[in-house]
This record gives C-alpha cells, sequence and structure tokens, in this order.
C-alpha cells in the first residue's frame, strides 16, 4: 500500500453550521426496505414526512407497500387523543393487510421527537401485543438528529439487541451491500480461508447474524459509528481498515481482514492481486477522463471523504473542498491518513458560504445533492448527484471501474451532448 | 364513368392493384379514351411486384403534379425565379409543404408545428399537399418562393422535378430533432435570402435541451439503442439518439431502399453498418445480435422487442391506431422534440427503480426486468431477454454454474450485451469454460 499523508498535513477542517441542505434520517426507508423486503417502516410522523418518503420512492409504484406514515393530527397534539392507543390502531390495521411483515419498524421523526412521543415504549407495548408474529422496533430517522445515511445507522443499531450470542470466531460486515457485491466479497473471503463470513443487514429481517466475542467487525460504510460502538459493546473487535473503494481502498479493506484472521500476506497477495492488476486495467480509461479534473463535493452521505480518497489517488482528480456532514476522527483514521497533503475538509455546513466558495473556485465537476444539481449544471457546472452512490454497487476490487465510471459520466454527457 | 358522375371530381387517378395488374387491362388507356367531362385524368403505371406503398404514393403524387402542372411549364431555358422575388413583391414569403399525407407519421401535426414555426419567422404556407390539398391547389405550387420536402419518401420525386422543370428551389432538411430543426431554418433562410434570426441556436425553444442536460438524465448515457424505420425518420432519430439525448446507436436500419444511401452515410458516421431490409425476421435477429437497452422502430419492432423483452417506442410507419393519437403530438420542430424526450424515456426502467433492482435482486414484488412506472409485471418474456441454450453458445463455450450465477447478477438491460462479449472474449482466448472470473475479465476488457 502507498504511504499516505500523515493526518497533521491537513489542515484544519472547517467547522461550519447554518443552512443546511441534505436528507433527513427517514430516506434511509428507501433502500432498507428494499434489502429487507420481509420489514415495513412505518414513520411516526406528520404529512411531510409522507410527502418525503413519498417523493424520493413513489416514482416506483408498488403493488404492496413498504413503507408507510401514521400521520400526527390535531387530536394527538392537543393530547385529546392518546397518541399510543392510535398507533396501536393503526400498526393493528397494518399488520391484518399485510400479514406476511415480520419486522416493524417505527420510525421516529421531527414532530414525534418534539413532542417526545415515546416510540421505544410503543414498540416494547406493540412486541408483547403481537408477539410470535411481528416484532416491532424503533429507530428515528429526524432531521434534527440524522442526516441521511445516519438513517441506516439507526436501523441497525435497533436490531443490534435480537442479535442471538455466540462466541464462534466469524467476520461480520457491516453496512447495505448490494447483492451481487455482498457475494462477491464472501466469496473472495472464502478463498482468504475465512469460513464464517455474516452481514448486517441481512436480506431477511429475521435471519440475524450472531454476535460476541469472537465476532471480527468490518465496516462496509463509513456511516455507522453507533452501530459499531453498539456492538463494541456487545464483544466485538473492530477491524481499522478504509473503506472499500477503489482497487487501492478495497485491497487494503480485504487485506486488514485477513490479517485480523491471521492469512499470510503471501496468500492475500495471490488472491488479490490478479485482481487489482484487472481492476486497474479497468479503470484506466475513466482515469483518462478524470485526471487533473477539479473536484468539490458537498455533505451529503458520509462518503465523501473515502470518494475524495478514491477520486485523487486512482482517477487523478485534484480535491478544492471535501465536504462531509459528520465527521468520526476514529472511523475515518485510515482515510484521513492516505488523503493528499493540504486537503481542505468541512464538516457541517452553512450552504450559502459554501456555494460562494464554490462559484469562485469554479471545479470541474460538483458532488451534490439533487437540490443543488440541476441549479448548478444551469450556471454551467458539471455536477454528479450523490444520493446515486448510495444505491449503487460501488463497493470492491471489481467495482472500482463502475464506481469512476458514475463520476466520468456526467463529463462524458455533457462532452457527447451537442444541439446545434 | 360512375365515379365521376357521382363525386364530380376535379381530377382522376387510374391505376391497377396486383391482381388487375396481371390481366393487363390497360385501364388508363381505357379512361383516356373516355369521355370525362374534360376533368384531367392521370393514368398510374405502379408495378406492384417490384415497389412497395410509400413508392406508389411518391410516383402518384408526382404523376398527378406533373399531369396538372403541364400547362405551366415555363418554355426551357426561361429564367430560374428568384426565391427572393418575395421582396420585389412586397409580400412575405411563401412556401409549400410538400410530402404530409394520411397513414404518414404524424403528419396532421407535424404541418401544424411547421407552419406556426414558419409564420413565427414571418414565412407563409403556400401549399400543403397532399394531404387537404385539392387538384386547384396543386396548381397553385409554382407561385411559391420554395419547397419545403419534409417527407422526402414522399415528396422527394416531386421536389426534384419541380426544381428541374420550374426552378423551384427545394430545402431538403428535415427538421425532426433540435439540431435538424435548426438546420432546417438555416437552410430555409438560405434560400429565401431571408436574415438569419438571432436568436435561432438558442436553446430555449425546445426543453429538449434541458431536459436532456438536467441530471435526472446523466442515466441515458451511453444506454444502447437500435433504430429501425423508414429512412428520414431513423435518420433523425439517429442523430436526436446520439447527439441530443447521449445514447449510443448500436444498430441503425430502414426498410427504404430508395434512400438507403442516405442511412448508410448517417450509419457510418456512427461507425455502424446499416441494415437495409425489408426482412423483419433480419431486423429481429440484428436486433438480437446488437442487444440493445430500447428499440426505436415501427410497429413491427414493437413485436420483436416484445418478444426478446426489451423496451421499445415507435418512430416511423408502419403504424397502427394507438400511433395516430386525439392529442398533438408532432415529431418535427421544437414542440415534436418534446415529445421525443418523452415518448423515448418513458419505456425505460425509470433511475431510482434502475438501480434498486441493480442492488437487490431478491425482491419478491420488484423482480429482475420489472419496470413498475408501466404498472405492470415483469415482462412476458422469459427474464433472460438474450437467452441462447448453452450449448448454443457456440465453439464449445459452455457456462461454469458459478459464471452463470455470476452473469444472473447483471442488471436485466445489460446482460445480452454482457454474456454476448464474455463468449467473444473466452472464444478469443481460446477459453472453454466460462465462469465467475472470465466474466471479470472480460468486464474489464471491454470497459476500454
Amino acid at each position: 500500500m502507498a504511504t499516505g499523508t500523515a493526518v497533521e498535513a491537513l489542515p484544519p477542517p472547517l467547522k461550519e453550521s447554518g443552512q443546511r441542505e441534505v436528507f433527513c434520517g427517514l430516506t434511509s426507508i428507501v433502500w432498507l426496505h428494499r434489502r429487507m423486503p420481509d420489514a415495513f417502516f412505518l414513520v411516526v410522523g406528520s404529512r411531510t414526512c409522507a410527502h418525503l418518503i413519498q417523493s424520493a420512492a413513489g416514482v416506483m409504484i408498488f403493488a404492496e407497500p413498504r413503507f408507510g406514515t401514521a400521520i400526527l393530527g390535531e387530536r394527538d397534539l392537543a393530547g385529546l387523543a392518546d397518541a399510543n392507543e392510535e398507533l396501536d390502531r393503526l400498526v393493528a390495521q397494518l399488520l391484518a393487510r399485510r400479514p406476511e411483515i415480520r419486522t416493524l419498524f417505527l420510525v421516529g421523526s421531527c414532530p414525534s421527537e418534539v413532542i417526545k412521543l415515546d416510540l421505544a415504549k410503543a414498540a416494547e407495548r406493540l412486541n408483547r401485543q403481537h408477539t410470535g408474529r411481528v416484532t416491532v422496533l424503533n429507530y428515528s430517522g429526524s432531521g434534527i438528529e440524522t442526516t441521511f445515511t445516519q438513517g441506516e445507522d439507526g436501523a441497525l443499531q435497533a436490531l443490534i439487541p435480537l442479535m442471538p450470542r455466540s462466541e464462534q470466531s466469524q467476520l461480520l460486515i457491516v453496512g447495505t451491500l448490494a447483492d451481487a457485491v455482498e457475494d462477491r466479497l464472501v466469496s473472495l473471503f472464502h478463498r482468504l480461508g475465512i469460513e464464517r463470513v455474516a452481514s448486517l443487514p441481512p436480506r431477511r429481517s429475521t435471519e440475524l447474524p450472531a454476535v460476541g466475542p469472537g465476532t471480527q467487525l468490518l465496516l462496509a460504510q463509513p456511516f455507522l459509528s453507533g452501530t459499531a460502538r453498539a456492538l463494541l459493546d456487545r464483544g466485538a473487535t473492530l477491524i481499522r481498515a478504509p473503506y472499500p473503494f477503489g482497487v487501492e481502498g478495497s485491497r487494503a479493506w480485504m487485506a486488514a481482514a485477513a490479517a485480523a484472521f491471521g492469512v499470510p500476506p503471501a496468500q492475500v497477495a495471490e488472491v488479490l492481486d490478479p485482481l487489482v492488476e484487472r481492476g486497474r486495467r479497468a479503470l484506466a480509461p475513466h482515469r483518462d477522463t478524470l485526471a487533473g479534473k477539479r473536484l468539490f463535493l458537498m455533505p451529503d452521505s458520509q462518503l465523501e471523504i473515502p470518494l475524495a480518497r478514491f477520486l485523487s489517488r486512482e482517477c487523478g482528480m485534484d480535491l478544492v473542498e471535501v465536504g462531509t456532514p459528520y465527521l468520526d476522527r476514529q472511523l475515518m483514521a485510515e482515510e484521513l491518513a492516505l488523503l493528499p497533503a493540504g486537503t481542505q475538509l468541512s464538516e457541517g455546513q452553512h450552504v450559502d458560504n459554501q456555494l460562494a466558495r464554490l462559484r469562485a473556485a469554479r471545479p470541474d465537476l460538483v458532488v451534490c445533492g439533487l437540490g443543488l444539481a440541476n441549479p448548478l449544471e444551469a450556471e454551467g457546472m458539471a455536477t454528479k448527484w450523490s444520493i446515486e452512490l448510495v444505491f449503487s454497487p460501488i463497493h470492491g476490487i471489481d467495482q472500482a471501474a463502475d464506481l469512476a465510471e458514475l463520476f466520468a459520466r456526467p463529463l462524458r454527457r455533457r462532452a457527447a451532448l451537442a444541439f446545434v | 364513368a360512375d365515379a365521376v358522375q357521382r363525386f364530380q371530381p376535379e381530377a382522376l387517378l387510374v391505376g391497377e392493384s396486383c391482381t388487375a395488374e396481371l390481366i393487363q387491362d390497360q385501364p388508363g388507356a381505357l379512361a383516356a379514351g373516355m369521355d370525362l367531362g374534360g376533368i384531367p385524368m392521370v393514368s398510374l403505371e405502379l408495378p406492384a411486384y417490384s415497389k412497395k406503398e410509400n413508392w406508389g404514393a411518391a410516383e402518384t403524387f408526382y404523376q398527378l403534379v406533373r399531369g396538372l402542372l403541364k400547362p405551366q411549364l415555363p418554355a426551357p431555358g426561361s429564367p430560374r425565379p428568384d426565391p427572393s422575388r418575395w421582396r420585389a413583391e412586397g409580400r412575405r414569403p411563401r412556401v409549400n409543404l410538400l410530402g404530409p399525407s394520411l397513414l404518414g407519421f404524424r403528419c396532421r401535426d407535424d404541418v401544424r408545428e411547421i407552419r406556426q414555426l414558419l409564420d413565427g419567422y414571418g414565412i407563409d404556407v403556400a401549399v400543403v399537399a397532399p394531404l387537404g390539398a385539392r387538384p386547384a391547389d396543386l396548381l397553385r405550387i409554382p407561385a411559391a418562393d420554395a419547397n419545403l420536402n419534409l417527407y422526402p419518401e414522399l415528396a422527394g420525386t416531386v421536389c426534384s422535378w419541380l426544381e428541374r422543370q420550374f426552378g423551384m428551389a427545394t430545402v431538403n432538411t428535415v427538421p425532426i430533432g433540435i439540431g435538424a430543426t435548426v438546420a432546417f431554418l438555416r437552410e430555409l433562410h438560405g434560400v429565401l435570402d431571408l436574415p438569419l434570426p438571432a436568436d435561432l441556436e438558442a436553446e430555449g425553444h425546445s426543453r429538449l435541451p434541458w431536459y436532456s442536460r438536467s441530471v435526472d438524465s446523466t442515466y441515458l448515457t451511453g444506454k444502447r439503442v437500435f433504430i429501425f424505420g423508414d429512412a428520414s425518420h431513423a435518420i433523425a432519430a439517429a442523430r436526436i439518439a446520439s447527439r441530443e439525448l447521449g445514447f449510443a446507436v448500436v444498430g441503425l436500419g430502414s426498410y427504404s431502399r430508395e434512400q438507403a444511401r442516405e442511412l448508410r452515410a448517417a450509419a457510418k458516421e456512427l461507425g455502424l453498418e446499416a441494415l437495409i431490409t425489408d426482412d423483419y425476421l433480419a431486423v429481429e435477429a440484428a436486433m438480437a445480435e446488437a442487444a440493445p437497452e430500447l428499440v426505436l422502430g415501427t410497429q413491427m419492432e414493437r413485436h420483436s422487442a416484445k418478444r426478446l423483452g426489451i423496451p421499445c417506442a415507435v418512430i416511423s410507419t408502419p403504424l397502427h391506431v394507438q400511433d395516430v393519437p386525439a392529442r398533438y403530438a408532432p415529431q418535427m420542430g421544437f414542440e415534436g422534440a418534446n415529445v421525443i424526450f418523452d415518448t423515448w424515456v418513458h419505456p425505460l426502467m425509470m433511475g431510482l427503480e434502475e438501480h434498486l433492482i441493480g442492488m437487490f435482486r431478491h425482491d419478491f414484488e420488484f423482480v429482475d426486468g420489472h419496470r413498475s412506472h408501466l404498472g405492470d409485471g415483469p415482462p412476458a418474456a422469459a427474464p433472460e431477454p438474450m437467452a441462447v441454450a448453452p450449448a448454443a453458445a457456440g465453439g464449445g463455450l459452455s457456462w461454469s454454474t458459478d459464471g452463470e450465477a455470476e452473469l444472473a447478477k447483471i442488471p436485466f438491460f445489460v446482460r445480452g450485451k454482457v454474456r454476448r462479449n464474455t463468449e467473444r472474449y473466452a472464444r478469443e482466448r481460446g477459453l472453454e469454460l466460462i465462469d465467475s472470473e472470465a466474466l471479470y475479465e472480460a468486464k474489464a476488457h471491454f470497459s476500454r
């Protein structure tokens, strides 16, 4: 592995607060409902929350709903109706309609948190009512507490108490992966001689992996601070590694796991080096498009730092500013060490100030959310909308070229379109 | 004689069907010998066993115009009329719209769109023909300053005859797509000696450019599209697809042999070999071979695309009743480009759904090939659209179980292409068994 910069070589990150242009954690439902099709996500919130989910995922037409919103009414707010009774009634109705649901997530929102509706208690009570049929859990996806992918962190934390205990030695990959990527990574770990590999979240909400002192924890996603700590509390050990984006990051990630299981480096090299060589070959054409281009990342998903590392080291891009909604220095230490010296990080957001910096810098590519993407395109800046990165198979050595292509595509498209 | 008596037409067409052609009754000559009350009669020679509909329409239109305009023919050697004579005559320039017809593709609305467009630039329409014209209108054709050859399949012959005999200028660009509409306006203004409008190249005339530039359209980049239809619509579609929507055109063909040269030139520009055929099986085979993600074709390609499980939109005749819509739906001009954007993108799986199906393949409702925005289940075809029996892979190739499993993880709409590429790669490398590693090798190989 190439030696990186010492973290001290990075200027202090800009810490900003002000207007923010990010999703709340409720949006995690958009991908979690597909990862665990036997789960249902019931948001307890307002019409605004319902609109959010429906605008995000409603483009797909569902024969069977996978999520819904229990909308708080005037009577609930005035304390005239017992919000808990209302919730019990709604849940009974829902379960009658969808008897195949195995796990029900009560998802907290800003309104439910502000009026301190105790969803944890409600989940406990509903669990008793529907015992044996469905497990009721709760987590918060409110905008006050969570940003976008942090919703997944909350959902996984809610599952942890249900995980069986086991002292057996195993590798636990944490964070939602695309099915094909998960299969691929598991088969590569098998080739490295790591026999027991489990995933959180599982594909069925009822098939939770075990956890305990023998569990080695490998984070596939960088936004799982709470989940990681809760799993450590259950006795697991954290494997420190950069995240599996790009050839370099993915190799280091797998190698770190192999080291934790005592796999000799020669065997790691034998399995991974052909993939590395092939991955670099596949990456080359995208590198041609991206090299030397100036990149600005707005905060969105916490994937920004690993992606910036990949795009600068493996694709030759120059980093103007790397924004992240939240910086967990501990979980990001390996990544920070690989960033080029002088990289300007920013944590949090003051969107107007950030846009002023962006306009002054006129980067070649801006990674940002859909709220900003089209307006910036109209100003003549190429953008890559960031949400897509959460919905694409981008992890692993074999996916490095596909990941680079996501960033090269808008630049290629701009070059390809000609109307007159 | 009965028909003339009862309907009292301004002119009479006499021709034969395929069977009548065998009997050789010479109906044209017979009609010429009858007393038709002095109306013009055009005898049609349409070889039913060697030519087809578009040729018949072009020939009929040509013979009719020629027959009616014969008395007006200028003496040989007389000077060509100046297309900018409108200026000297102190009137707005006027042009003929030639080619629109019944059973043509969206002719009704194309005429309205072009008429409106020209009006905006101060240009009048003299005669629209054949759609809605009477023989008396055809007599006014030479009074216009130029002819617009909107549907070359139908009006090409007439336009070149009018150019030869009357010296009338022709505008040959077909205004389908933004670039083509701008080129058409530029050509027309040049012919009429009008100053080019300052805002001609501004993108705001149509919403297509911004829709296509907006980030919702990024996922359209490089989508593989197969195009087949009449030559004019196919050539126009190829340009829109490649330059205005960012698709990759992987097949271009037409049944119009008369326009084969233009089509070959358009295909060559895209690095393709044009497919000139009227055999739908050859089209279907080419379609399967190219493994596209979208087919733009005729009513027939709809059937083939359905069989292969590929999304499809209709861009050309032959058409069916649903392609003669009640609403305004031109293909030409700036509004036509708006219609085209919507129509071509609609059959594709939408961005988020495409992502989620690519990510999670074990869902009970959103299965492989499902496009829920179309409101129905997965395509009726087998979930493996380009399915070939493993033995049929040829060259002694076979897929291992883990190779097949890996292939099944490739998103539905590109799987056919990946299968083909991998088999090609294996053949080139002399591999006999294709496993998952070979598939990844091929993927890395072809990404260059």
